[in-house]
């Protein structure tokens, strides 16, 4: 088994580092690098949960090796919200919408906004609601979450959405 | 759920490719987008000892044009391809059938070439490659072959690259105007595999249906070829079709299964009717135009 070394940046820091040629980019940036956020569900490329962005397109990291980030820019949850605490847009849709329960799968679904909206020129809305379909939710039904996407892709909101406060 | 050991090259040509897969002796894979491979890689399913990542061969990347042929690079991505002018001008099927693979994140890392040299029998871009007559060129130490697409795929995930060879072009013809696309995938959620997957194009002209390329995805273990169709289509009065008939030929040449899903005759039953309505809808938008 081989071991390669690797540099990248993570949320804008600069690593460098030693990797089994089998660790998938999702171990490698939990278990090496610390970010957390980003959540481990199927390991086989179904959840979604594990999304990150890698040079700022969405990508599941189990379905991508850690030394296949060699000289990448990957973007995980932690790296979104400014220092002082202030939320990116999407984390802030999705909380004022009730877009999660459990948190498990938000971070991957946060990554997927967040790669397709405030893009300019702006994402086709179409193309933010058909890009959900790559992500799993067991809690919430789904309709917290389309309501933040359509916010964020500048869509009018539909009909029962909660009033905040 | 972890992928067993392997040693990893990520050669930058073609040459060194070839010379790595040579090198081991049918014990190497190759990697591309790993959008199928990294799942099999990860339930143990394939466990090679040497993993090829060809990704950072630049040369196996991007779309020409050559006569009335479109050439894919097979590293370009997915949702490169999507958005490829050329591709969208002259392959228009090509396209539709891209916005049915995986998700949206799975095509920002899937490539052309690694869908069609896997060969998932439930998968749109091999069933696609062989409604089209696409074939691909392939290289080795030992030299250079062509592959008609239809001639690829043996079984699920059984095609007829050997170990040692690399997938290095896709070649698509160009359908003349007066081509329209004929599409329908049945899945049980945007992004899964097909269920019943449909792919085709037809050249009409003076009324005339003059040249039928069609193909079933999820109907069999491979991509299969309509051939019983497409030779009742050629000739024909575009304005004298009978879409029943023609959708009792058109799964004559196809082997559904049973699984968890659906069974075989669910499978056949949804077929008919997806091409009798890919059809309607063909001719439609042909006559409006």
């Amino acid at each position: 088994m081989s071991e390669h070394a690797i540099q990248l940046t993570i949320n804008g820091r600069a690593h460098e580092a030693r990797v089994e040629s089998r660790l998938t980019l999702s171990d490698f940036l939990r278990g090496d690098a610390g970010c957390t956020g980003v959540h481990v569900g199927c390991e086989h490329g179904v959840c979604g949960a594990c999304t990150v962005m890698v040079d700022g397109a969405a990508v599941r990291s189990c379905l991508m090796l850690a030394v296949q980030a060699d000289g990448a820019a990957v973007t995980t949850v932690e790296g979104l919200a400014d220092d002082d605490g202030t939320l990116h847009p999407v984390q802030q849709a999705l909380r004022d919408e009730y877009g999660l329960q459990c948190g498990f799968c938000t971070p991957g679904i946060v990554m997927t906004l967040a790669s397709l909206t405030g893009a300019t020129p702006a994402t086709d809305p179409d193309k933010v609601m058909n890009a959900l379909s790559g992500h799993i939710c067991r809690c919430t039904g789904y309709q917290g979450i389309r309501r933040a996407a359509r916010r964020l892709a500048g869509l009018a909101p539909t009909q029962g959405a909660p009033t905040h406060g | 759920m972890k992928p067993a050991p392997f040693d990893y090259y990520a050669p930058t040509s073609v040459e060194e490719a070839c010379q790595l897969l040579a090198d081991a002796g049918g014990g190497a894979t190759v990697l591309a987008g790993g959008q199928t491979l990294m799942p099999l890689l990860a339930l143990r399913m394939s466990q090679p000892f040497v993993l090829v990542d060809i990704t950072r061969i630049r040369a196996l990347r991007g779309v020409s044009r050559s006569g009335a042929t479109t050439r894919i690079g097979p590293v370009t991505r997915q949702n490169e391809a999507l958005a490829d002018a050329t591709l969208q001008q002259h392959q228009p099927l090509l396209v539709t059938a891209l916005r049915h693979v995986g998700h949206h994140q799975t095509r920002n890392r899937g490539t052309i070439g690694g869908s069609i040299a896997l060969g998932e029998p439930a998968a749109e871009l091999p069933a696609t490659a062989v409604a089209l007559g696409a074939s691909v060129e392939v290289r080795s130490v030992r030299g250079t072959r062509t592959i008609p697409a239809q001639e690829l795929y043996f079984g699920p995930y059984a095609t007829a690259l050997e170990p040692d060879e690399l997938l290095t072009a896709v070649d698509v013809p160009e359908w003349p105007t007066g081509t329209v696309s004929l599409f329908r995938e049945i899945a049980m959620r945007p992004g899964d595999f097909a269920l019943v997957g449909l792919t085709g194009a037809l050249t009409v002209a003076d009324g005339v249906v003059t040249r039928a390329g069609v193909a079933w995805f999820g109907m069999g273990p491979t991509p299969i070829k309509a051939r019983q169709l497409e030779a009742a289509l050629v000739g024909q009065r575009i304005d004298a079709l009978d879409a029943g008939a023609l959708a009792e030929l058109a799964i004559a040449d196809t082997a559904p299964f049973d699984d968890l899903h659906a069974t075989a005759e669910y499978r056949r039953t949804v077929g008919r009717r997806a091409f009798a309505a890919a059809l309607g809808e063909a001719l439609n938008l042909r006559k409006a135009a």
